[in-house]
């Protein structure tokens, strides 16, 4: 999308609220799982009962770390827990416990692909907090109604540098983002469900200009796609606010998806004061050297590297191993295949073609990790080695394909059960070839008077005459041969 | 400092508390003789003390990633001013 910014350039900078993937929420021994019914993952701690105390769950700093240590944040030693205090029903404490000064992690950085090439975006914190209940609105008459299920759910905040410029760099980074926490396994990254949330921050300045114009954040975007919109039109908006001679006001707006246009939040919070300080009762988090080593060793590879290996070793094109890596739940299951069956580029197109099809139109995405493939890798990497050992022609081995989509049976049996044996004896193709010659005499005189584009008619005559088992080089080879006469 | 009725108000509004006119006032002059006794505190040359987040020096307790708790919804909601079914019911938010 192009963006009509006149004299002036656009700074965006992004915060990510993502929820963490743990069995238990972050300060007492509920569970975290999403979907329950209203207040059964519940209790005194997570209400906010006075005389409740946080035990922290040691897993939330590990995944932290984890976080940190992926996007090369320097992790502190130690760190500090800090209420921030406001009102609101979601909010049982009138406090939410986070960090403020001494984050967990600061000063990181990731790189995004982009385009051009990528683009280094600088990470300025992750830090842990718990999430707040839900308000649900609308549902009752009188009043609002409160479900607590989701207050003490632990996320990590993760705050960017102002280093983006267009509403697809900043796609591209949450894409990033979004990716790598995947790989670390400690976020699913769901927008719509609302464990990977997204605040954009957006200024304008004239062109050239050092410092940073009036800053507005936007919220309320639940896609990529979303928050790429909201952007573009937000920095539209401020630009010709600008350039009709107003002024901007630094502010909280909603985008509206329906109507595609951003809009002021109610100034009900416009007294932002948090009075943040440091919780009394959390002794601040001293992490010794050797946690943070031992979180190092259980890295995962990540998606840069990945991909790097993809094309290194596996002498995949850039494009591929960019897809394929893209998640790490298909990056595992190709590599999978390959390990069936080392013919990596032949894995590559079976994966992005038919099973990334698939995928997509059986909504197998829609689970964090996808675990039921249309067929399983072993079966896949079986497959291309009947191909790549001349069993089979790369076009029966679709009608197997289908085959073992229905029956969840090995490519061999399939083969065997019904008599898809390719046909690589030349005396059978040939009869065929003088069967299909003599019954399409005009055509051949045809051809041998300079119609070269019946050739490819031929080849399918031949390949129905066979049922489709003929090996397709030889037919090439010994039709050519024969219509030269 | 002396501090302004406004600025009282202010901070009664965030701590959501609803004064008087005269809690007003009499508030205003407790909190200048608190404020006036911190600036005391301030003389004090602290350049190379740590700052204080916790009195206790402990080692950061901590518990596996267990669920512990049961459901028990029931006794929970039992001390809600108001509810509807198993949902916390409140005045009514207008965003």
């Amino acid at each position: 999308m192009s963006l009509r910014l006149g004299a002036y350039e656009s700074v965006i900078g992004l915060e990510v609220h993502a929820e963490l993937l743990t069995a238990s929420k972050i300060f007492c021994g509920c569970s975290a799982a999403f979907g329950a019914p209203p207040n059964q993952h519940t209790c005194s701690v997570c209400l906010g009962m006075p005389g409740m105390l946080p035990v922290l769950n040691r897993r939330v700093v590990e995944f932290a770390v984890r976080a940190g240590l992926a996007t090369h944040c320097r992790i502190a030693p130690v760190s500090r827990w800090a209420r921030k205090n406001y009102f609101y029903p979601d909010l049982c404490k009138g406090y939410q416990i986070s960090q403020y000064e001494l984050p967990i992690c600061e000063a990181g950085w990731i790189d995004v692909p982009l385009e051009g090439g990528a683009k280094r975006v600088r990470l300025t914190r992750i830090h842990m907090e718990e999430d707040t209940g839900k308000n649900i609105h609308d549902a009752h008459g009188g009043g609002s109604l409160v479900d607590f299920n989701r207050s003490g759910v632990p996320l990590l905040e993760i705050v960017s540098e102002p280093d983006l410029t267009w509403p697809a760099e900043a796609g591209a980074y949450l894409r990033t983002l979004r990716s790598i926490l995947q790989y670390l396994q400690i976020c699913d990254g769901n927008m719509e469900e609302g464990s990977f949330r997204c605040d954009a921050n957006c200024s304008v300045r004239p062109r050239g200009a050092t410092a940073l114009g009036t800053k507005v954040e936007i919220k309320n975007m639940n896609s990529f796609r979303a928050v790429e919109r909201a952007i573009a039109y937000e920095l539209e908006r401020q630009v010709r606010v600008l350039e009709e001679g107003g002024t901007l006001v630094q502010e909280t707006r909603l985008w509206d998806p329906d109507r595609e246009e951003t809009r002021p939040m109610r100034s009900k919070e416009s007294a932002h004061d948090y009075r943040y300080f440091p919780d009394p009762d959390l002794p601040p988090l001293a992490l010794p050297a050797s946690f943070v080593e031992d979180v190092r060793r259980t890295l995962p590879e990540l998606p840069d590297a990945r991909r790097a290996r993809f094309v290194s070793a596996l002498g995949l094109p850039d494009y591929d191993a960019e897809v394929l890596t893209a998640r790490r739940d298909l990056a595992d299951y190709f590599e999978a295949v390959v390990a069936a069956h080392p013919n990596a580029k032949a894995a590559s197109n079976w994966v992005m073609g038919d099973i990334l099809r698939l995928v997509r139109e059986q909504r197998l995405d829609d689970a964090p990790t996808i675990t039921r493939w249309p067929v399983t890798a072993a079966h896949l990497g079986a497959l291309i080695a009947l191909i790549d050992g001349g069993t089979i022609s790369g076009k029966i081995a679709k009608t197997v394909f289908e085959d073992m989509l229905g029956s969840g049976d090995a490519p061999a049996e399939i083969v065997e059960r019904r008599g898809l044996v390719q046909v690589s004896d030349e005396g059978p193709i040939v009869a065929a070839i003088d069967r299909v010659l003599a019954a399409n005499a005009t055509k051949v005189e045809e051809y041998r008077g300079g119609k070269d584009k019946l050739f490819g008619f031929f080849v399918g005559q031949v390949m129905k005459a066979t049922g489709g088992k003929a090996n397709p080089g030889l037919v090439n080879d010994l039709l050519k041969r024969k219509l030269a006469g | 400092m002396k501090l302004s009725v406004d600025r009282i108000r202010h901070v009664a509004l965030l701590a959501r508390l609803a004064l008087t006119p005269e809690e007003e006032r009499e508030l205003a002059a407790t909190l200048d003789q608190i404020l006036a006794h911190m600036d005391t505190l301030s003389r004090l040359d602290t350049t190379d003390v740590e700052p204080t987040a916790h009195v206790a020096a402990v080692e950061t307790p901590w518990r596996d990633d267990v669920v512990t708790n049961a459901p028990d919804t029931a006794a929970l909601l039992a001390n809600a001013p108001a509810r509807d079914d198993d949902l916390f019911l409140v005045p009514k938010i207008i965003d």
